[in-house]
């Protein structure tokens, strides 16, 4: 390819409606080879409509998806799931309650390989001891790990994870997490993750896919989403964020909280998170806190502006600010955005 | 990136554009041949009520017409009101007073639904009269006999007794889910013990009740055996005294018809009433607190259940083991029932596996594709289960005279003819076991590489099975003991338990009645109890 990636997953203009409610409106997407890629979106933006169609679980109203460069659906063909080599792992898992954890690693093998593959799967994801257990015998995480085994035995060119771990409570989750994607990276499988939590989105992908009303909004590394969305609501839905206005001219945006570098000119909407505001005890500081949650590793600190503009940054636990306290502020980090 | 051999895609028109749940062509039409049978019979007799209304109305008179009409709604309304009031009142004493034992007295008002109508029937009349068991023992302490019981009190007391376990059955839910904190707030609010029970207790109760008597009222209507047995004239006994008594089948055929459409109101009505009362349903926020009854009315209460319990099982079963025993120890020529008993077997076993059959793809449909046309699909299905079943068994007669005469008088078309009344038994078992089984389920299978016909072999069926087996077992015990529609379409000389009861009564041979009836409640009515006791109970 001219440019060095091979797409696993193509889709142009994809459009799917249920009755008078559109789930999918002219979606686009790409996800590299060999990528963690994740559709992170509150729900019913369609992100579990698009994975479904890409399973073949669902047929496109309109446009077309190609998997591992073939086309699957467009407006002739539908090839049905079985052929996709698609792999999905599912919100409830879906284990089948019937066979044991090797009966449904196995499941998608063929009888000739099934034995290698079975082992070799189960001992990927740890589980080699449990092979005989029924999974209603399991706990939720082993579950969890049986079902991407046995996604992931049939050697399928994409695994689809559909808000994999929702149904884990929230100390497993961060763990089970963290083992999946190192499961992924070791079987260097291209995988397509769902979810709506932003941080789970953040911390396991290569690449983020922020979809909004049936459309991927915007599609970047993480760290470049986090630090330059593409407009105030993606930069809100990533993460805490206060925005002042400004007048930018010549490289440069002048606001009520400092003057921050830009490419933009004229009237302007400054973004700040509160992590990049800095506060300092001073009695002649120019701000005021007004409000003080405290969490233990961190602490988020209203402040208010001689303005009365507000404005919110995060610090760690230490010093302690109470409501009234005379601080001084600055911000290290901004981004404008286009008012 | 390397040329990759397209994977043969299945081709399909685009428009109208698919939508989720359509199915495949090859199911609708195993359902659609699946649910033919249950649609024609009854399509057919209210083409000949259509038909009569233009032309003659075949010999019935509309005089004859009211005076049936009269006599069973008479029949109708006094059992509902009958057994609205008796199920309400041991449903409210099983479960919101402080009787002891309520549990073992839930399940012993229960009971009765192991005596089918015509066996209650027999027992009655085993009771009473010059031989009867009550007669015999009231001479003995020199009290003058009973006699025979039969005519509208008969009537009504059998199907009360036998039918108000229905109401008790659908009212424990509705109070057990009444929320205790409703009536404290009414009386919070000033409003006194019986002002609540009027405005607060009862409308919450209204859904299940309602639902219960239309339950009654549509058995009532349907019922053909204990209203024959104990000379009450309905709708039902006038259809099969038309239908031995002419060779023109066509008055019957439009009484029958004329009675489905009396059926086909109550059915409707009980559906729309179904859907209310689950509109009603609400999780209360704690149990509620049972009342205390005082010494007097508690003995009342204890004296209540155990006299119903005494009449509806307890009488009913002495009667017949007495006539089993005194025949047998008279010497009385008792034939065997063995044959009637494999018979009833063997027919009720192949039934019951067709329509497990018929009922697979049906479920697939209606769960797995819900919509308008599936719904429809369900509905008839539904028909000739609801119908009264000497009346559908006439149609299926008919049917066969008219257009396939080599079924008549067979073993097959009495088969059909189970298979399309009791489909929905088999059905619903499916549905909620097919309702159990996450699609996703299925969806992983497809997705791991197996297609539909595999998916449905490696995992729906296995794990369907169980549901399978317990929608086989209900239909099994139920066309057991099925007795209206096996009279009509039965060859002659086939000879089945329930058969074998209705004949033994109505020629008085109570002895050889009895032993067959025991044996059917034993096989039949008892084991179908405790499979769907399962459900009833908690």
């Amino acid at each position: 390819m001219s440019n060095g990636y091979t797409l696993a997953i193509r889709a142009r203009q994809v459009s799917r409606r249920f009755g008078d409610a559109v789930a999918l409106d002219d979606l686009n997407l790409d996800v590299h080879a060999g990528h963690i890629m994740t559709l992170l979106g509150p729900s019913g933006s369609g992100k579990t409509t698009a994975l479904r169609l890409v399973a073949g679980f669902d047929r496109p109203d309109q446009g077309s998806i190609e998997v591992g460069g073939v086309t699957v659906a467009d407006d002739d063909i539908f090839v049905a799931p079985e052929k996709r080599k698609v792999g999905m792992v599912f919100q409830d898992y879906a284990l089948f309650p019937h066979l044991t954890v090797a009966g449904n690693v196995g499941y998608g093998v063929s009888r000739e390989s099934r034995p290698r593959r079975v082992a070799e799967t189960l001992d990927l994801v740890g589980l080699g001891e449990l092979r005989d257990r029924l999974p209603h015998e399991l706990s939720g995480g082993e579950q969890q790990r049986v079902a991407l085994a046995r996604a992931l035995a049939p050697e399928p060119s994409v695994i689809l994870l559909d808000e994999p771990f929702s149904n884990l409570d929230a100390a497993l989750r961060t763990r089970v997490r963290t083992e999946v994607a190192d499961i992924l990276r070791s079987a260097g499988t291209t995988a397509v993750f769902v979810t709506h939590d932003q941080e789970e989105a953040l911390s396991t992908s290569d690449f983020v896919a922020v979809m909004r009303n049936g459309r991927v909004v915007q599609a970047a590394r993480p760290s470049d989403l986090y630090h330059q969305p593409i407009d105030e609501w993606v930069a809100g839905f990533l993460g805490d964020a206060d925005f002042f206005a400004g007048e930018a001219a010549s490289g440069k945006v002048t606001t009520a909280i400092g003057v921050f570098p830009t490419d933009l000119e004229g009237s302007v909407r400054v973004m700040v998170r509160p992590e990049s505001v800095l506060l300092a005890p001073s009695d002649n500081g120019g701000a005021v806190v007004r409000q003080r949650q405290f969490f233990g590793h961190d602490q988020l600190v209203t402040v208010a502006l001689k303005n009365g503009l507000q404005l919110r940054a995060r610090l760690g636990p230490t010093p302690y600010f109470e409501p009234g306290d005379a601080v001084t502020v600055s911000v290290d980090r901004a981004t404008t955005f286009p008012a | 990136m390397t040329a990759v051999a397209p994977p043969r895609g299945t081709r399909t028109e685009r428009k109208p554009s698919p939508t989720r749940g359509r199915a495949p062509l090859a199911l609708w039409a195993i359902g659609l041949v699946a649910v033919v049978p249950a649609f024609a019979p009854i399509a057919y007799l209210l083409w000949s009520v259509v038909r009569a209304g233009v032309t003659d109305t075949s010999g019935i008179t509309v005089g004859r017409l009211l005076e049936l009409l009269t006599s069973t709604a008479i029949l109708v309304v006094a059992v509902t009101i009958t057994t609205a009031v008796l199920g309400t009142a041991t449903a409210w004493l099983t479960t919101r007073t402080d009787l002891r034992g309520r549990r073992m007295w839930s399940t012993l008002v229960t009971l009765p639904l192991v005596i089918p109508s015509y066996v209650g029937a027999l027992a009655m009349l085993g009771t009473s009269g010059n031989s009867g068991l009550m007669t015999e023992a009231l001479r003995a302490i020199g009290l003058p006999g009973l006699p025979v019981f039969s005519g509208f009190w008969a009537a009504w007391a059998a199907l009360s007794l036998w039918n108000f376990s229905y109401v008790h059955l659908l009212s424990v839910p509705a109070i057990r889910r009444m929320d205790p904190a409703l009536e404290e707030a009414a009386r919070g609010l000033g409003s006194s013990r019986w002002r609540t029970v009027r405005t607060v207790v009862l409308p919450q109760l209204r859904p299940a009740l309602l639902s219960g008597s239309l339950l009654v009222a549509l058995y009532v209507l349907s019922d053909f055996g204990a209203v024959s047995l104990l000379r009450y004239e309905t709708f039902t006994r006038a259809i099969y005294a038309q239908f031995r008594g002419r060779l023109d089948i066509t008055p019957a055929l439009f009484l029958s018809g004329f009675l489905v459409v009396v059926a086909l109101i109550l059915v409707w009505a009980e559906q729309k009433s179904r859907g209310r009362a689950n509109l009603a349903a609400r999780r209360p926020t704690r149990p509620a607190p049972t009342l205390r009854l005082r010494s007097a009315a508690r003995l009342l209460a204890y004296g209540f259940l155990s006299s119903i319990v005494v009449g509806a099982l307890v009488l009913p079963m002495l009667t017949l083991t007495w006539w089993t025993v005194r025949g047998l120890s008279l010497g009385s020529t008792v034939n065997s029932v063995v044959p009637e008993l494999i018979r009833s077997v063997s027919v009720s076993g192949v039934a019951a596996v067709v329509t497990v059959l018929a009922a697979i793809p049906l479920a697939i449909l209606t769960v797995r594709h819900a919509g308008r046309p599936t719904r429809l699909l369900e509905s008839i299905t539904w028909s000739a289960y609801s119908l009264p079943h000497l009346a559908v068994g006439l149609g299926f007669l008919v049917l066969a005279l008219r257009f396939v005469p080599p079924l008549y008088q067979t073993v097959l078309l009495l088969i059909i003819a189970y298979v399309a009344m009791f489909l929905p038994q088999a059905l619903t078992s499916a549905q909620i076991g097919l309702g159990q089984i996450g699609t996703s389920i299925e969806e992983a299978s497809r997705g791991l590489g197996s297609g539909a016909l595999a998916t449905l072999r490696r995992v729906t069926l296995p794990l369907l099975w169980p549901s399978l087996l317990a929608g086989a077992a209900l239909v099994f015990l139920t066309v057991m003991k099925e007795l209206p529609a096996t009279l009509l379409l039965r060859p002659t000389g086939f000879e089945t338990l329930a058969v074998r009861i209705w004949s033994a009564s109505s020629e008085l041979f109570y002895t050889q009645a009895s032993v067959a009836a025991l044996v059917l409640v034993a096989v039949s009515a008892v084991p179908l109890y405790f499979l769907v006791a399962r459900d009833l109970h908690d």
